[in-house]
C-alpha cells in the first residue's frame, strides 16, 4: 500500500535495489512494473524503454538533470530517502517539477516518516510510500498538519502575500 | 513592531498542535528517540543536563512588554524561576519537562510567539541591529526585511533538513551591529547610486570548528530579488552540502571549497529562472510589512535636558552609566538606553522572573512598551525620553540593571557552559563570574576601555569566541578535565576579524591572570586613545605571548588534577541525562 493523492491505495510496483554484488549493466529487471535505478536505467536504457511501463529512481547524490530528455518516458519516478533527514531529496524534487517539467507520479521512497509528509508534498511529492514498520493510516494524517503555508515552493505556486489580501498596521501610532 | 494577522496566527496554532502529537507520540513510545530527536530539535527543545532546554525565537530581538511578562510566567510556572537569553537574541529556559512544552509552546502562542527553528538543521532565526529604526547611523531599517525573511524561512519545505543548521542575519546602519559576517548569510541593506533599496549579501560566515569570516557573494541585490536570491544560496548548499562530516557539513566548508567565484556561478545559474517569478517581492507586501515598524509617537522635545546634567554632576554613578549605556538617539530628546544583564557575580545573559516583569514595566512606562535583546546578551528600551533618564536609572539601579559595563571587559559573552549544556568541555558561566569579579573596579575597567571578552565552553562557539578581542574556549583533555584556550584579536562589525590561540591552555583558576597578563601588556603598549584590539593589530601576538607565559601562575586549584569540579552538586541530574 502506498497513499497517493492523499489517499492510500494498493501499489503494485517493485522498487529495484542492486544488491552488492549485482552490476547496473547486467543485473535482471524482472518483467512488469518496476522502479529501476537511475544507474541500471542509464545502463539498460535500451531495452527498458521499450517497456509499456518502467519507473525510475534518483538516490540522494544523484542528479535530476541526467534525466532531461528522457522524463516523459516514465511512468514513475522515485526518490530515495536513505535517511528522513537527508534533505537533498526536497531539492531534487522541486527540479524535477519546477525545472524539468515532470508531471507524472512522483514517489517519496526509503525513510519515509508522517512528519516529513506536508513538506514532501509542497515540493512536488504526490506519493509516499511510507517505512513498512509505520501505520500509513497515521502517515496519511502528516498530509493536513498546516493549512496555510507563507512560501511558495512547487506548492502552492505564489506565495501567500500574493495570493490573500493581507492587511498592514491598523493602528495609527505614528504622528 | 511586527503583529500577527489570522493567518500567522493559525500557522502557529497549527503548529502547537503538531508538536503536541508529536509529544504524545514520543511519550507513548510511537517515536523512538532518534526519530523525535529532529522534530524536537525543529522546536528548540534540547535534552540537556538537568532536562530539557527550550530556546524561544526573539524574532531579530525585538519584544513587547506583554511578551516579556509571558517569559516572567513560564520562569515561574515552568522553570526555576529565570531564563537566559542568548547571543542570537533568543531565551533560553533550562529546567523544563517534556511533558510540559506543549503547554509552554500554547502560551507563547497567545501572545504571537513560538520556539519554530529555533535549533535543527533548518534556517534559524533571523537576528538584526538592536538599534534598528533608531540608530543614527541607519541607511535603512532592517526590521520589515528580517519579518519578511521570518516569513519566508518558516517552514520551508524544501529547506528543513539541511545539511547543517543556518543562520542569518540583517543589518541595517553603516557599522554594523548584528554580526553579518559570522553568519552563514550575512546581509547588510544598502542603497545603490540610483538611491535604491538592496542588499549586500555575504555568505559562508561561521564561527565552530571553523570559524571563517563571511565574502561578499554579491554586492548589490534589489529588494524585490532578495527572497529568491537566498532561495538559491539554499538550493546549492542543500544539494551540495557535506553530508558525510557534521564538521565540514556548514556553507562556509562548501563556499570554501568551490570558491566564492563558482559558488556564485551555480547561486546565479539557480536563480536565473527564479528572478522575476512568483517569489519575487512586491512593493505592496514590503509597505505592508514595514507598516509595523513606522515611528511611534515621538514628542517634540529639547535635545538637552539641563537636569541630566546637574544630575550627572552630583553622581558619579549616574555619569558612569550615561557614558556607557546610554546611546545617542536620531530624534532629538530621546535615547537608547542598555540595561545590562551584566552584573558581576551574576550569570551573563541570566534574568529572573522578577527582572523579567520588571523590565516589561519600564518598556510600558519609558519605552512604548517595546524592549530589544541585544546579541551581547543585554536588554534594550530603544525610545526613552531624556527627561527620563534618572528616574529610569533610579528605578532600574534597584533590580541591578544599571552595572555601567556596555562594551567594557566585565560586559562578558558567555554560553551556558558544562554546568548546562553537554556539548560543552568546560564551564563558563562561573569562569564570567570568576573573571567579572576579578576586574569589578570600575576605574580599572574604564581605564582598560573598550574591549570584548567572551566566552564558549565548546568549540561549537556559542559564545562567539573567536569574534572577542579576547576569547575563551573550553578544552577537553585527558580524564575530561577542564581547560581553557585563550586567543585575542577577534572583533566582529565593520573590522571583523578572527582570533588567534596565544599558546597552550589553562586551568580554570589561572584565567583571570591571564587576562591580566594580557591587559597588563596592552596597557604598556598601547598609545594614545588605542583600543586593546588597535594594540593587538599593531604590535601582534608575541609581545602577549611572551607576557603571558613569563612567569608561572601561583593560583590555588580547587581539587587536584583530574578530580575536579564540573558536576554541580547542587543540581538534581536526571536520570536521563547524557552526559552523567
Amino acid at each position: 500500500m502506498i497513499i497517493k493523492n492523499k489517499a492510500i491505495v494498493a501499489d503494485d510496483w517493485t522498487v529495484l535495489r542492486l544488491q552488492e554484488n549485482e552490476a547496473a549493466e547486467s543485473v535482471q529487471v524482472a518483467a512488469g512494473k518496476v522502479i529501476v535505478p537511475l544507474k541500471v536505467w542509464q545502463a539498460q536504457r535500451g531495452a527498458l524503454q521499450q517497456r509499456t511501463e518502467i519507473g525510475v529512481w534518483l538516490a540522494s547524490d544523484e542528479r535530476p538533470e541526467e534525466l532531461q530528455g528522457d522524463i516523459g518516458k516514465f511512468a514513475v519516478i522515485a526518490v530515495d530517502f536513505p535517511k528522513f533527514s537527508d534533505g537533498r531529496g526536497y531539492s531534487i524534487a522541486f527540479n524535477l517539477r519546477a525545472r524539468l517539467g515532470y508531471t507524472g507520479e512522483l514517489r517519496a521512497i526509503g525513510d519515509v516518516l508522517r512528519d516529513q509528509l506536508f513538506y514532501m508534498q509542497r515540493v512536488g511529492f504526490d506519493a509516499f510510500a511510507p517505512r513498512p514498520d509505520r501505520k500509513i493510516e497515521d502517515a496519511l494524517k502528516g498530509l493536513n498538519d498546516f493549512s496555510e503555508v507563507y512560501q511558495t515552493s512547487f506548492d502552492p505556486k505564489l506565495p501567500l502575500f500574493r495570493r490573500v489580501q493581507r492587511k498592514g498596521n491598523q493602528t495609527e501610532s505614528s504622528q | 513592531m511586527y503583529r500577527y494577522d489570522e493567518y500567522d496566527q493559525k500557522i502557529v496554532d497549527e503548529r502547537v498542535k503538531q508538536y503536541s502529537d508529536q509529544v504524545r507520540r514520543r511519550l507513548s513510545g510511537e517515536l523512538t528517540e532518534e526519530e523525535f530527536m529532529p522534530l524536537r530539535l525543529q522546536n528548540g527543545l534540547y535534552m540537556q543536563i538537568h532536562g530539557y532546554m527550550l530556546r524561544i525565537a526573539v524574532p531579530y530581538g525585538l519584544i513587547s512588554a506583554q511578551q516579556m511578562r509571558m517569559f516572567a510566567h513560564i520562569a515561574r510556572k515552568y522553570d526555576r524561576g529565570y531564563g537566559h537569553f542568548t547571543t542570537r537574541q533568543n531565551i533560553q529556559f533550562n529546567w523544563l519537562k517534556l511533558q510540559d512544552t506543549p503547554a509552554i509552546l500554547a502560551d507563547l502562542a497567545s501572545v504571537q510567539m513560538h520556539a519554530i527553528q529555533t535549533s535543527g538543521n533548518c534556517v534559524r532565526n533571523i537576528t538584526s541591529d538592536e538599534f534598528a529604526g533608531v540608530a543614527q547611523d541607519e541607511v535603512a531599517d532592517p526590521r520589515p526585511y528580517a519579518e519578511i525573511l521570518r516569513q519566508w524561512s518558516t517552514f520551508h519545505p524544501e529547506f528543513a533538513f539541511l545539511p547543517r543548521k543556518f543562520k542569518i542575519a540583517i543589518s541595517g546602519g553603516r557599522e554594523d551591529r548584528a554580526a553579518i559576517y559570522a553568519h552563514d548569510i550575512g546581509l547588510a541593506v544598502t542603497k545603490n547610486a540610483q538611491g535604491e533599496t538592496g542588499f549586500r549579501v555575504l555568505v559562508g560566515g561561521g564561527l565552530g570548528r571553523t570559524p571563517i569570516i563571511g565574502t561578499e557573494i554579491c554586492e548589490f541585490v534589489p529588494w524585490q530579488h532578495i527572497l529568491t536570491y537566498v532561495e538559491s544560496i539554499l538550493r546549492v548548499y542543500n544539494q551540495y552540502g557535506r553530508r558525510d562530516n557534521k564538521y565540514k557539513a556548514r556553507i562556509k566548508i562548501l563556499v570554501k571549497a568551490l570558491g566564492i567565484d563558482e559558488f556564485k556561478r551555480q547561486v546565479e545559474a539557480d536563480w536565473a529562472d527564479l528572478k522575476d517569478g512568483p517569489g519575487t517581492l512586491t512593493r505592496e507586501e514590503v509597505d505592508r510589512v514595514a507598516s509595523f515598524f513606522t515611528d511611534p509617537a515621538y514628542e517634540t522635545l529639547p535635545d538637552h535636558d539641563s537636569r541630566l546634567n546637574e544630575f550627572k554632576a552630583d553622581s558619579r554613578s549616574f555619569s558612569h552609566w550615561l557614558q556607557r549605556n546610554v546611546r545617542p538617539h536620531r530624534v532629538p530628546g530621546y535615547a537608547i538606553v542598555v540595561l545590562s544583564l551584566k552584573k558581576p557575580g551574576n550569570a551573563p545573559g541570566d534574568a529572573t522572573a522578577e527582572q523579567m516583569d520588571f523590565v516589561a514595566d519600564l518598556a510600558d512606562r519609558y519605552s512604548f512598551g517595546e524592549l530589544r535583546i541585544t546579541h551581547k546578551q543585554n536588554l534594550v528600551l530603544a525610545d526613552v525620553r531624556k527627561k527620563d533618564l534618572v528616574s529610569l536609572w533610579q528605578e532600574a539601579s534597584a533590580q541591578e540593571l544599571t552595572t555601567p559595563n556596555i562594551g567594557m571587559l566585565t560586559d562578558i559573552i558567555s554560553c551556558p557552559g558544562a554546568e548546562f549544556c553537554t556539548l560543552a568541555n568546560a564551564r563558563s558561566i562561573p569562569l564570567a563570574k570568576l573573571i567579572a569579579e576579578r576586574f569589578e573596579d570600575l576605574d580599572y575597567q574604564y581605564d582598560i576601555g573598550e574591549i570584548t571578552l567572551n566566552i564558549s565552553g565548546c568549540v561549537n562557539a556559542c559564545g562567539q569566541h573567536h569574534i572577542g578581542n579576547i576569547g575563551i574556549t573550553g578544552v577537553e583533555k585527558k580524564d575530561h578535565d577542564e581547560w581553557y584556550q585563550v586567543s585575542i584579536g577577534g572583533a566582529e562589525g565593520n573590522d571583523s576579524s578572527i582570533s588567534k590561540i596565544i599558546g597552550p591552555s589553562f586551568t580554570f583558576h589561572q584565567v583571570p591572570e591571564v587576562i591580566e597578563r594580557l591587559i597588563q601588556v596592552y596597557l604598556r603598549e598601547r598609545t594614545e586613545a588605542e583600543r586593546f584590539i588597535d594594540t593587538v593589530r599593531r604590535i601582534g601576538h608575541a609581545p602577549f605571548k611572551d607576557h603571558v607565559y613569563a612567569a608561572d601562575f601561583d593560583v590555588q586549584e580547587e581539587e587536584v588534577a583530574g578530580k575536579h569540579i564540573v558536576v554541580p552538586a547542587q543540581y538534581d541530574v536526571p536520570y536521563f541525562s547524557p552526559r552523567f
